[in-house]
């Protein structure tokens, strides 16, 4: 077929900036400094001297530009097309928080600036933390862990001076076998043990489960950490009696917000009873966000948990002369499980988070919520029919949330095509491919999140790439199982990619 | 890899595991056909030390994958006696030759009773198609 052609993309290996450095080349040309030249040695003192200059690549701009031009061409991004993958909510990052977050006031501030200086910035932050505290329906935010599994890991640290305090020391959490591959890992982290907790045939915790692995011990029960909705996109309807169980038996109840987007303006954690929430302003929030970052992992606590908050906190303090309120870093916190971070998190994801809030208002974020509740129960009902619904049903029949579960094992089975296979192909239909092989409960599983900034057009263009995809594999599978055809790299090695990881990439010489 | 089978010779624990007796009081352990399929290509394994002690239907290795990371399964209890070292640099063994090759550990049981609640290869291949 036509796609054994490599495309151009293909044939040119990716470079890195270092392999296309030219001694001599330079992006920019700076002025003689119009002063006598003198020396390094006589200026620095020579202890703090490298012994050869830095490895720098020496380029000049049109070449720097065209680099990470291809670089990003290299890369399947939002703004190219449908992102559907599940937990993590690719929604559009609206261009206005873009331009606030460039104002030179947010973007060049110095993050070692004084506090007095920099009443603005923390004014923002003050007030993101109050709208967050208002979102989460609990008292008490703090900015600084920053990402998902960093606000996972404060939880706990919380949760153990929490304990602490109380004279108690606690030493296994549970967990649903849903729960997103975090948890498990902040929980070890942390220094506690995992405790499994199954799940029941509505996709929801298995409360007979619960209550044993309560009862096994429940004096050292720590906390439970849940998602709700879970990685199924169902929303657990035990949830209050799920939190009094883990209350009775004296534990934490911590809400990990990867899938906040289902629910904004509709019901709060704080109101379900749970202690600890972590949001992750990149998903919910609208931010650019993959690869690892820049992100945001606040995390929203209940009264009793308040004193052990990470330091400093961000305060605002009123005046005591008539003046207007003031803004702080507050330090005096002796109960604090201390910092997580240096500085308080990425003040640019703050800045751009804030803004979508303040834009969308308290009734956009619930429309937004219900938009992407919808968006995925519609796509859900388009891949009901025909062969999708046939081959790759969802794995809990109910009403989704945001997102939810579709299972490839009858299509594994009868067209031999793993749902790796399928995700692959929809690279070459123009999609990124939703998140695969997760939940683990669910036999070759297809988590699907469109989000709300979808239109119908575009959801069911997805369906139909599915159901052609399908069709094709009838008749001959070898099309899917060797695909992706036309993407910057074909199908990775990925045996190979984890046994063998390339870590270090030589400089060009 | 081949296609799926299950040897008749073996007895075959629900989680996925076969375990063969040798003796009254030996078995070799190891994971089935459809767990290696399941899970994909194999690229680590995380397997016990000889003289561990295991416990029928615990975790006692773990296999990582492609896909994920799961836990192995005591088909039956008892200590270990002998590990498969040639799975740290060749853990694809368990995908080409899940019962051959591929074999995790051996055992010498410490109830060879809990033989009985084992599941023939028919039985247990009626499991994986319901």
């Amino acid at each position: 077929m036509s796609a054994l052609t490599e495309t151009p993309m293909q044939r040119e290996r990716a470079k890195t900036i270092y392999e296309k450095s030219k001694p001599g080349r330079r992006a920019a040309v700076l002025p003689d400094a119009g002063v006598p030249e003198r020396p390094l040695e006589e200026l620095i003192p020579a202890h703090l001297l490298r012994s050869e200059p830095p490895r720098l690549p020496e380029i000049a701009e049109p070449e720097i530009v065209r680099h990470y031009n291809r670089l990003s061409r290299r890369n399947f991004d939002l703004d190219s097309g449908l992102y559907p993958l599940g937990s993590c909510t690719m929604k559009h990052n609206p261009r206005l928080n873009e331009r606030v977050a460039a104002l030179p006031g947010h973007a060049r501030l110095h993050p070692a600036q004084d506090p007095k200086r920099a009443q603005g910035a923390l004014e923002l932050m003050w007030l993101l933390q109050q709208s967050l505290s208002e979102i989460c329906g609990l008292p008490h935010v703090s900015l600084q862990p920053s990402a998902g599994s960093h606000g996972e890991l404060a939880g706990l640290l919380l949760t153990r001076a929490y304990h602490a305090d109380r004279g108690e020391e606690r030493t296994r959490v549970l967990a649903p076998d849903t729960s997103h591959g975090t948890n498990p890992a902040s929980v070890t982290m942390a220094g506690y043990e995992v405790v499994k907790v199954a799940t029941d045939e509505r996709g929801g915790v298995e409360m007979d489960d619960l209550r044993a692995k309560i009862a096994e011990d429940p004096d050292q029960i720590a906390c439970l950490m849940l998602t709700n909705p879970n990685t199924l996109g169902l929303f657990d309807e035990n949830i209050a009696e799920i939190a009094s169980l883990i209350h009775e038996a004296g534990g934490t109840l911590y809400y990990d917000g990867a899938n906040l987007n289902a629910v904004m303006g509709q019901s709060r954690p704080g109101d379900m009873g749970f202690d600890i929430v972590h949001l992750n302003l990149h998903k919910s929030f609208s931010q650019p966000h993959g690869g690892g970052g820049p992100g945001a992992g606040p995390i929203a606590v209940s009264d009793r948990i308040e004193p052990f908050l990470p330091r400093p906190q961000v305060v605002r303090r009123e005046s005591d002369n008539g003046g207007g309120p003031s803004f702080d870093l507050e330090f005096d916190r002796p109960q604090s499980i201390g910092r997580l971070r240096g500085f308080q998190g990425n003040f640019g994801v703050f800045v751009r988070s804030y803004a979508y809030i303040l834009s969308l208002g308290a009734d956009g974020l619930a429309e937004a919520s219900e938009t992407a509740v919808l968006n995925a129960n519609y796509l859900k009902a388009r891949l009901a029919e025909g062969r999708a619904g046939e081959r790759l049903p969802v794995a809990f029949e109910r009403h989704c949330m945001h997102e939810f579960v579709l299972s490839g094992k009858s299509m594994k089975k009868e067209l031999g095509l793993a749902t790796l296979d399928l995700a692959k192909r929809l690279l070459d239909y123009g999609f990124h491919p939703p998140t695969v092989y997760f939940p683990l409960l669910v036999d070759e599983a297809l988590m699907v999140e469109p989000t709300e900034t979808e239109t119908k057009e575009s959801l069911d263009a997805f369906a139909d790439a599915i159901e052609q995809i399908l069709i094709e594999a009838e008749s001959d599978p070898e099309i899917a199982k060797q695909a992706p055809y036309t993407t910057p790299v074909r199908r990775l090695d990925e045996v190979r990619a984890t046994r063998r990881p390339v870590v270090r990439q030589p400089l060009g010489d | 890899m081949a296609d799926a089978n299950y040897p008749d010779d073996l007895l075959y624990h629900d989680q996925h595991d076969w375990a063969r007796l040798e003796g009254d009081d030996h078995a070799v352990f190891g994971i089935t056909w459809y767990a290696q399929d399941s899970l994909g290509e194999v690229v680590f394994y995380d397997g016990p030390e000889a003289g561990a002690t295991i416990q029928k239907d615990s975790s006692y290795a773990e296999v990582e994958s492609v896909k994920a990371v799961s836990d192995v399964i005591a088909p039956m209890s008892g200590e270990i006696v002998e590990v498969n070292d040639s799975l740290q640099d060749a853990p694809e063994r368990i995908n080409e030759d899940p019962y051959g090759e591929g074999w995790l550990v051996k055992v010498k049981l410490s109830s060879p009773t809990e033989a009985e609640s084992l599941l023939a290869a028919a039985e247990y291949q009626k499991l994986l198609e319901s």
